[in-house]
C-alpha cells in the first residue's frame, strides 16, 4: 500500500479497512468537539496574541531608536525577534490556514492576511495549504520532503549533489524566508523547464516587490529613523539579527515537524482513492510534535503539535493543546507511533537524518542509527473486540 | 437634504500642497509598517481613527421597553452623517463570529448625545435573534462595535408633504421616530397609527404621546393582543382621508404586504413608501440553485453536492485547492442564502450584503444561493 510497506516493521499492517474507518470516525468526533466548543474565547486568544506582538513590535523598535545605548539596543533586538517569531508563527502562519475565518472578521482572515515575511502570501498558501497539507509526506508530491534540494527520506534516489546537503540545510536556515520564497515561487521547476512562463512571470513580480517592501522597511526606513540619535547602523544591526534569529527558529520548527527518525513517507500510488480515514493516518504517523513549555508551544506556533495540526489544520491553533491527549489516545489504541520529543532531541534528530541521508543508502546505514522504536502494540483494535463490537469483521 | 446630513471625510487625496505632503508621509510610515497598515498599529490606541473600517464605540444603553433597548454610538472618524429614516448596519461579535443586521437610526438632532456626533439605534430583541438578543442582553457600554455608513430610501422628500400617515408595526417605528425627531417642527399633519401587542410594548411610549398631547402629531395606538391585528379595511373607519395622505409604513413582512396590495388597488401605489427591516429569510433546504451572481448565471446543486462540483460541471472556471476542505483555496463570499457544510451538517446563512466566505468544496446549496463569482 505505501512506501511503508517496504520497510521491515510496516507500521500500519495490523489495521484493517474497518479499523482505518473507525479511526477516521473517531478523529472527526474529536473535530467536532472542539467545532462546538469553539467561540468568544479563541476570538479573543487571537486578538490578544496579535495585540500583544504588534504592542511588542513597536516598543522593540520605539526602543532601536534609542540603540545607541547599549540596554535599547540588547532589549530592542530581543523584542523585535520575539514579535517576528511570533507574527510568522502563532499568527501569520494559523490565520493563512484559514484558522480563524469562522470569525468572519476581514482583518483576520485567510484572504486578506500579509505577514512578516519573504514571501508573499497567496504563494504560501498555494504551496503550503494546498500541495504540503493535501499531500503531506507522499513522495514526489509533496516538495516540503527536503525542499527539493534535500535527501531526507532512504526512498529518495541519492545523487552525489546531495553529499553537500548539511551544508544547503544550515544555509537554508540563515535566509530560510527567502528560501520559502523561492520554493513557493517553485524556481527549481522553472529552471528545468517545467513551470509555466507566464505564471511564474506574474508570480515573481510579487515576490520582487514584497522582498523590496520587506528589505526597504528593515534595513533602510527603521534605520534611516534612526540616524537622528546616532542608532542607524545599531537598527540594522538589529533588524538583521531579529530576522536570522526569526529565519533559524523557524527553520528549526519546521524541520521537527516531518524530517526528524520516526516520520514515515508514502509512494504517490499509496494514496489513490484514499478515504478520510486513510487520510488521517498518513497525516498522523507522517507527523511529529515537540514536547515542551506552553511558551515553547506558542513560540512555534502550536506547530508543536505537528501531529494534530496535519489532522485538522483548520481548527484554532490554541485548540491543539486540548485535543492532543485525545489523539493519543486515539493513537496508544489502534497501535500508531505518536512521534515526539524535546525540542533539542527533535532538530538533533532531524539534523542527523539530514547528515546521514547525504550519503548514499548503502554508507548511511553504517552510520549509527537512533535507536530501533518499538513496535507499538495496539491496546484496543476495534476489529480485535469481541464479536459483538463489529459484526462486518470479515 | 435634511438638517444632519453634514459631510466630514477629510480630503485624504487633495493631490496639491498640503495633500502631497501628507501623501509623502503616509508613504512612509506605510513603508515602516509594511506589510500591515499604519492603522493596524493606530488601532491598538484608537479604533474609531481608522478609515478604512468604519467602528463605532457604544457610549450608552438605555431601555425603552422590557426587550428594548437604545444603544447610542459614537462613531468613527469617516462617519459621514445620515437622512434621517436611514439605516446603518451594524456588526457585532456573537459567540467570536461577526454578525451583521441592519438598524434604522432613531437620534433626533438635538435629543440624547447627539448634539455631539453620536448617533441611537433601536433594537428589540427578537426571539432565536442572534444579533438582537446579543445588542439587548451582552453589548456594554464602552464596547467598540463595527459600522458602516447610513443608507437606505426611506427618508422624507425635498418637499415636505403637507399630509402624512405614518404606518407602523412593533420596532417599525424606529425609521419613523428618526424622522419625526428630526422633522416634526416643519410637518403639519402626521397622523401615526402604531400597532404592538400591549401598551407596555410601545416602543418610545412616552415621547410618542407625549407629541400627540401637544397636538403634534394625531396618534392612534392599536394593541393587537385585544384589538387583532390592523386591517387594511379598517383604514377609511381609522384614517378616513389615508387616500390622500403621503404614506410611510414599516413593520412585519405580511402587514407591508397588505398595505401594497390595498395601496396599488386603490392605484394609490405612489403615495405608499414602505421600509423592510429584513427580507424573510427562507429556511434552509436540501440543494437549491446557486446563483452566481458575477456572471449571473444559475447552477442547480443538489443537497449532497459540493457546490465547487457542481459550478466545475456547469462549466463555472471555479477557484479550488485541496477539494476537502483544508487549504482554503476555493472560498467565495455567500452574499446571501443558506449553504450547508458537508462534513459537520452544519448551515451557513447570509443575510443580503454579508458576504460570508465560505468554502464551496465542502459546502452545498442549503436553498437558493447567491454567490459572488
Amino acid at each position: 500500500m505505501t512506501a511503508l510497506q517496504k520497510k521491515e516493521h510496516n507500521p500500519v499492517a495490523h489495521l484493517t479497512r474497518d479499523d482505518i474507518e473507525a479511526l477516521g470516525k473517531e478523529l472527526d468526533a474529536v473535530r467536532a468537539d472542539v467545532l462546538e466548543a469553539r467561540g468568544a474565547s479563541d476570538a479573543a486568544y487571537i486578538r490578544k496574541v496579535i495585540k500583544t506582538q504588534r504592542g511588542l513590535e513597536m516598543g522593540s523598535r520605539a526602543l532601536l531608536l534609542g540603540s545607541r545605548w547599549k540596554s535599547a539596543f540588547v532589549i530592542g533586538t530581543i523584542g523585535l525577534t520575539v514579535s517576528k517569531v511570533l507574527e510568522n508563527m502563532e499568527i501569520g502562519h494559523n490565520v493563512m490556514h484559514g484558522q480563524w475565518d469562522w470569525m468572519r472578521d476581514s482583518k483576520i482572515h485567510s484572504t486578506t492576511w500579509e505577514w512578516d515575511n519573504a514571501s508573499p502570501a497567496d504563494l504560501w498558501k498555494h504551496s503550503h495549504n494546498e500541495l504540503h497539507h493535501t499531500y503531506t509526506n507522499v513522495l514526489g508530491r509533496d516538495n516540503d520532503l527536503g525542499y527539493g534540494i534535500m535527501r531526507v527520506d532512504e526512498d529518495q534516489p541519492w545523487t552525489p549533489f546531495y553529499l553537500g546537503q548539511p551544508v544547503w540545510n544550515f544555509v537554508n536556515a540563515c535566509f530560510f524566508e527567502y528560501g520559502i520564497a523561492a520554493y513557493d515561487l517553485e524556481l527549481g521547476k522553472y529552471f528545468i523547464g517545467r513551470k509555466d512562463k507566464a505564471v511564474f512571470k506574474r508570480d515573481a513580480k510579487k515576490v520582487v516587490n514584497k522582498i523590496r517592501a520587506q528589505v526597504t522597511k528593515d534595513y533602510v526606513v527603521h534605520p534611516a529613523l534612526a540616524l537622528l540619535t546616532g542608532s542607524a547602523r545599531r537598527t540594522l544591526i538589529a533588524n538583521y539579527t531579529a530576522n536570522l534569529g526569526r529565519n533559524l527558529w523557524t527553520h528549526s520548527v519546521i524541520m521537527c515537524g516531518h524530517f526528524p527518525e520516526g516520520v514515515e513517507t508514502f509512494t504517490k500510488t499509496s494514496i489513490k482513492g484514499e478515504t478520510r480515514g486513510d487520510w488521517y493516518l498518513r497525516q498522523m504517523i507522517g507527523s511529529a510534535n515537540i514536547h515542551g513549555s506552553k511558551a515553547m508551544h506558542i513560540a512555534t506556533g502550536n506547530l508543536s503539535f505537528q501531529i494534530e495540526h496535519h489532522l485538522f489544520p483548520d481548527l484554532p491553533s490554541n485548540r491543539y493543546s486540548e485535543i492532543a491527549p485525545k489523539v493519543r489516545d486515539i493513537c496508544e489504541r489502534y497501535g500508531l507511533q505518536y512521534t515526539s520529543g524535546s525540542l533539542p532531541r527533535q532538530v538533533g534528530s532531524a539534523w542527523m537524518k539530514v547528515i546521514r541521508l547525504s550519503l548514499p543508502n548503502h554508507l548511511a546505514a553504517r552510520l549509527k542509527r537512533q535507536k530501533r522504536r518499538t513496535p507499538v502494540v495496539p491496546t484496543a483494535l476495534p476489529s480485535q473486540q469481541p464479536a459483538s463490537a463489529t459484526p462486518t469483521a470479515a | 437634504m435634511t438638517a444632519s446630513a453634514h459631510t466630514r471625510t477629510p480630503s485624504r487625496e487633495a493631490p496639491s500642497g498640503r495633500g502631497t505632503w501628507r501623501t509623502h508621509a503616509f508613504r512612509l510610515v506605510k513603508a515602516a509598517t509594511t506589510p500591515l497598515l499604519p492603522e493596524d498599529y493606530v488601532d491598538l490606541f484608537d479604533p474609531l481613527r481608522t478609515t478604512s473600517q468604519l467602528r463605532g464605540r457604544v457610549v450608552s444603553i438605555s431601555h425603552e421597553t422590557a426587550d428594548a433597548v437604545t444603544v447610542t454610538i459614537r462613531p468613527g472618524r469617516s462617519w459621514r452623517g445620515h437622512r434621517p429614516g436611514q439605516y446603518t448596519r451594524i456588526g457585532v461579535d456573537v459567540d467570536g463570529v461577526r454578525l451583521w443586521r441592519a438598524y434604522s437610526i432613531t437620534s433626533g438632532p438635538t435629543s440624547g448625545h447627539d448634539t455631539d456626533g453620536c448617533i441611537a439605534i433601536t433594537v428589540k430583541a427578537i426571539s432565536g435573534g442572534a444579533v438582537s438578543t446579543h445588542l439587548v442582553e451582552s453589548l456594554r457600554t464602552g464596547q467598540v462595535v463595527q459600522l458602516e455608513q447610513a443608507d437606505g430610501e426611506f427618508v422624507l422628500p425635498e418637499a415636505l408633504p403637507s399630509k402624512m400617515l405614518l404606518l407602523t408595526g412593533g420596532s417599525g417605528i424606529t425609521p419613523v421616530m428618526g424622522i419625526l425627531r428630526h422633522t416634526i417642527n416643519r410637518l403639519d399633519d402626521v397622523v401615526l397609527l402604531h400597532s404592538a401587542p400591549r401598551p407596555e410594548d410601545v416602543i418610545f411610549a412616552a415621547e410618542l404621546r407625549t407629541l400627540a398631547a401637544n397636538g403634534r402629531i394625531s396618534l392612534q395606538e392599536r394593541h393587537t393582543d385585544v384589538h387583532g391585528m390592523l386591517d387594511t379595511a379598517e383604514l377609511d373607519e381609522l384614517v378616513p382621508d389615508w387616500r390622500e395622505r403621503e404614506t410611510f409604513a414599516c413593520g412585519p413582512a405580511g402587514m407591508l404586504e397588505a398595505l401594497e396590495t390595498h395601496w396599488e388597488t386603490a392605484d394609490l401605489a405612489d403615495l405608499l413608501h414602505t421600509e423592510r427591516f429584513r427580507p424573510a429569510l427562507a429556511e434552509p433546504g436540501n440543494g437549491g440553485t446557486v446563483h452566481f451572481t458575477g456572471l449571473d448565471r444559475d447552477v442547480e446543486c443538489d443537497g449532497a453536492q459540493p457546490i465547487l462540483d457542481a459550478g466545475e460541471e456547469a462549466g463555472v472556471l471555479m477557484p479550488s485547492g485541496c477539494r476537502m476542505g483544508i487549504c482554503f483555496g476555493c472560498v467565495l463570499p455567500l452574499r446571501e442564502g443558506s449553504v450547508r457544510d458537508l462534513r459537520t451538517g452544519e448551515t451557513t446563512t447570509a443575510s443580503p450584503g454579508d458576504g460570508v466566505l465560505v468554502q464551496t468544496c465542502i459546502s452545498a446549496a442549503a436553498g437558493r444561493c447567491d454567490i459572488d463569482l
